[in-house]
């Protein structure tokens, strides 16, 4: 098998990873090419099409940005695992390749967990998607979808697939959530429940998928017992995102149990020297925005370290239920941190947020909105000058 | 020489017809187009080879280390056994030797092992041995607690039985046979069956129905047995899984009845199941909510780290089972005529030996054979994890680059293996029939990355 040697190889050209790889190539490091193993660069911006956000309009000015800084994009190519010294092997019709790397970042993203994962009983028909199906069905193929949709989820993505679904000229019979409310944009929720009339059943859990072939409805279980079908011949299940952490976890890095991606420190580095993780793999998920702006921040720690800067040892810092994840997620002495984000599992009206360490209060904040789950929480970082790197994990609370 | 599905079925008058193309019926076709001169058809009520019991079942070689002793499935799977094993090496059908244990987690488990040990000896299955709880946890070292003991089978592998039967049915095929796809047999006479496709002739008949074998029996007017559908649901863990466990972990069955085994599969996952559920509905392959949270938490007490893993799929079949411990393969000479029913779990280890025994019984029954050929092998796509895939073969790669482009990334399923698959003998009429002779779509994500781009290619647009 070939063997090549770049400087910095990034995993992933979505936004997070182009927008990394244009700021070092622009900077002039050397050899910086990131790995595509889908046909085009872009990421999952390539398929969302929504009335605010021109997603394969952003993923192509990322995409020309990388290339005429002077990265590499290659698309079609896969990394499928690593070996010593840091070097990941990879495959595409050039056939099979080893690349080491000074530096490896990993910006494999997140998706969202299907059905299976969900463990919704029943038959196994057709008509099932998540959102990331059904946008390349609509956006990028014009597949035929079907007629009545039940949008599982309520949250900003379960809205933009709801306007999917539309758009493609389906109906769209519910929204479910388990939770009590939704999740989402305040005036979306409006517009969906009275403009476009769509009901949002909250407190309800789907229980079963009906029909032979071709899906003809969803048992649902109500908060109060009751139990009905909705007709349908379509379900979407959006949201639920997972970080794309096969690459992280066959590499033996540290992963978040929170998070389940990569744990990092406020510079990206993971538990692994010369191993960077970026974007949504960190978080699932961000705005592609967002995520972009994170590559731009990451891609300082990623030169520092072909300059020869340190990697230190870090702190773990842990959440406590009801809080479901914090990212970065460790903390490593003289290293700034920008806001950390974080997820609750409950909505928490203008809850009190408490950073200990070893029993020590180091921050306490009161929020003054609701938390809601399923949306970005931040608490700022003014406070991790004051951490002991002798002492124990750190711990958020929120009540 | 033809698959068909659709139109009008030819008028030409068969030397036999096999109705139901399951692992079972497949076999047959391919036992029987070894004989040149006879006209031979495979006709199947749904729209793929391999559509009933036998695409969801727990995918295992067995020894027959544990059937009745002196019974006919006990000859048959032990024969049937060795020349799988064979035949899967020969064509390209994953197997993986991986061996079983027999877990004891109580007394009465445990003072039942011997018993299992001299029962397997009665089969002609000598390397059975029990272990002590502490070779066990060094050959299971992700067992739960409690553990006591169990009986080493190191005979038992797990199977592609997917390739498995579409491997029989191209063999077939490529023999001459031809293969009727959504033909359900509604009436049968002498000689004459009326399908939803029309009026199909034949000589000799071979009941392979499955799930439906003894509506079929009675039609001709018997009344040997009757199938009452078992469910069987089951969990596919993540490849993350697969670590956790090195052998097939089988229960120990007890007067409370069988528990549910753990075993990897041949693509790189775990199984957890299978529920045993007595339905009345023949075509209740769902799973439900009940059935799911008792497999969580039997897999818990076997393997406690299973259960943090991702599940990638979740699946129910229906065994055929019936009142008899035995199949019930029986031949009516004066019909021209022969039953295949009641084939459990165990047939799929046992197809090729019931496909020559059924051979001999059309024989009994007047069909004159002829010269037997050898078969020109076939070479199947390998799905087995533990086998080179497209991806990991620099040469196939350099000769024809579609190998190393990848379409679905779970899988590592390449656009030159979906081509191959849409492209072959017995091509697949659905999604799902791809996704069984490629695992495109199968993983993790479910479709998440690639799902709208297979459908494309399946669709015939890219």
């Amino acid at each position: 098998m070939s063997r090549r040697h770049v400087d910095v190889l990034v995993v992933g050209a979505g936004p997070a990873g182009l927008a990394l790889a244009a700021r070092l190539a622009a900077w002039g490091v050397n050899r910086v090419e990131v790995l595509e193993r889908e046909q085009e660069a872009g990421g999952v911006p390539r398929h969302c099409r929504r009335r605010e956000f021109d997603g394969p309009g952003f993923a192509r000015r990322y995409a020309e940005a990388a290339v005429r800084a002077g990265a590499i994009v290659r698309t079609g190519v896969t990394a499928l695992g690593w070996c010593e010294p840091p070097a990941l092997d990879t495959v595409g019709p050039a056939g099979r390749e080893t690349i080491t790397a000074t530096a490896v970042v990993l910006a494999t993203g997140a998706r969202e967990r299907p059905r299976s994962a969900r463990l919704v009983a029943g038959t196994r028909p057709a008509g099932v998607f998540t959102t990331g199906e059904l946008q390349q069905a609509v956006h990028l193929y014009g597949q035929y979808i079907g007629h009545r949709a039940v949008v599982v989820g309520a949250e900003a993505v379960s809205y933009a697939t709801v306007g999917t679904l539309l758009g493609a000229g389906v109906d769209v019979v519910a929204m479910v959530t388990d939770l009590a409310r939704h999740q989402g944009d305040r005036l979306k929720a409006v517009n969906s429940r009275l403009g476009q009339r769509i009901p949002l059943l909250s407190g309800t859990t789907v229980t079963e998928l009906r029909g032979r072939g071709r899906l003809t409805g969803v048992a649902l279980r109500h908060r109060d017992g009751r139990t009905t079908t909705l007709a349908c011949d379509t379900v979407v299940f959006t949201g639920d995102f997972v970080p794309d952490h096969e690459l992280a976890r066959r590499g033996g890095l540290a992963l978040d149990t929170g998070t389940r991606g990569p744990a990092v420190d406020g510079a990206f580095r993971t538990s692994r020297e010369g191993v960077f993780a970026v974007g949504n793999v960190l978080h699932a998920v961000e705005s592609a925005a967002a995520v972009a702006r994170e590559g731009v921040r990451a891609a300082r720690h990623v030169r520092d370290h072909l300059a020869g800067a340190s990697w230190p040892p870090a702190v773990p810092l842990l959440v406590a239920p009801p809080l479901r994840w914090i990212a970065p997620n460790r903390l490593a002495p003289a290293t700034t941190y920008d806001p950390f984000v974080l997820r609750t599992a409950e909505f928490l009206a203008r809850p009190v947020l408490t950073v200990t360490q070893d029993g020590r209060v180091l921050h306490r904040r009161r929020l003054l909105t609701t938390a809601v789950p399923n949306r970005a929480l931040s608490l700022d970082g003014r406070w991790v000058g004051s951490v002991d790197p002798a002492g124990g994990p750190v711990r958020v609370t929120a009540r | 020489m033809t698959v068909t599905a659709h139109g009008a079925l030819p008028d030409v008058t068969y030397d036999v017809v096999i109705v139901g193309a399951g692992v079972v019926g497949c076999a047959i076709a391919r036992e029987l187009a070894r004989h040149r001169r006879l006209r031979i058809a495979l006709v199947e009520a749904q729209d793929d080879v391999g559509q009933g019991t036998s695409k969801a079942n727990t995918a295992i070689l067995h020894t027959g280390f544990d059937a009745v002793p002196g019974s006919l499935e006990a000859r048959l799977v032990r024969e049937g056994s060795r020349r799988l094993a064979l035949y899967a090496a020969e064509s390209g059908i994953p197997v993986e030797p991986v061996g079983a244990l027999l877990v004891a987690w109580d007394r009465e488990q445990l003072a039942v092992l011997p018993e299992l040990a001299a029962k397997a000896e009665k089969n002609d299955y000598r390397q059975a041995r029990i272990l002590g709880p502490d070779e066990l946890y060094a050959r299971e070292p992700h067992l739960g607690p409690g553990a006591l003991g169990a009986l080493h089978i190191p005979g038992e592998s797990i199977i592609c039985p997917w390739t498995t039967t579409l491997a029989y049915a191209t063999q077939a095929v490529r023999h001459g046979a031809d293969v009727h796809l959504d033909c359900r047999v509604e009436r049968a006479d002498d000689g004459v069956l009326r399908t939803s496709r029309g009026t199909l002739r034949t000589r000799h008949l071979v009941n392979a129905a499955g799930l439906y074998a003894d509506e079929l029996d009675r039609r001709l007017g018997h009344r040997d047995f009757t199938v009452t559908p078992r469910r069987g649901q089951l969990l596919v863990f993540d490849k993350f899984a697969r670590e956790l466990v090195r052998h097939i972990l089988l229960p120990v069955p007890t007067a409370l009845g069988k528990g549910v085994l753990v075993a990897p599969t041949v693509y790189g996952n775990v199984l957890l199941g299978p529920t045993a559920e007595e339905v009345d509905d023949r075509t209740a392959t769902g799973s439900t909510e009940e059935g799911l949270a008792l497999l969580r938490d039997r897999g818990r007490r076997i393997l406690p780290a299973l259960l943090d893993e991702e599940v990638t799929a979740v699946y129910a079949g229906l065994r055929a089972a019936t009142a008899y411990e035995d199949y019930r393969i029986r031949a009516h000479p004066d019909q021209a005529y022969v039953t295949v029913g009641g084939i459990r779990s165990t047939g799929l280890t046992a197809s090729m030996a019931i496909a020559s025994h059924v051979t001999g019984l059309l024989a009994d029954c007047g069909l004159d054979l002829g010269e037997a050929d050898d078969l020109e092998p076939v070479r199947m796509p390998n799905l087995g994890e533990a086998f080179p895939r497209p991806y990991q073969r620099p040469e196939l790669i350099a000769a024809d680059p579609e190998y190393g482009t990848l379409v679905c990334h779970c899988e590592r399923v390449s656009r030159g293996e979906i081509r191959d698959a849409l492209a072959s003998t017995i091509p697949p009429h659905s999604l799902e029939g791809l996704r069984r002779r490629t695992r495109a779509r199968g993983g993790r994500c479910q479709g998440f990355y690639c799902g709208a781009a297979v459908r494309e290619l399946f669709e015939g647009r890219s």
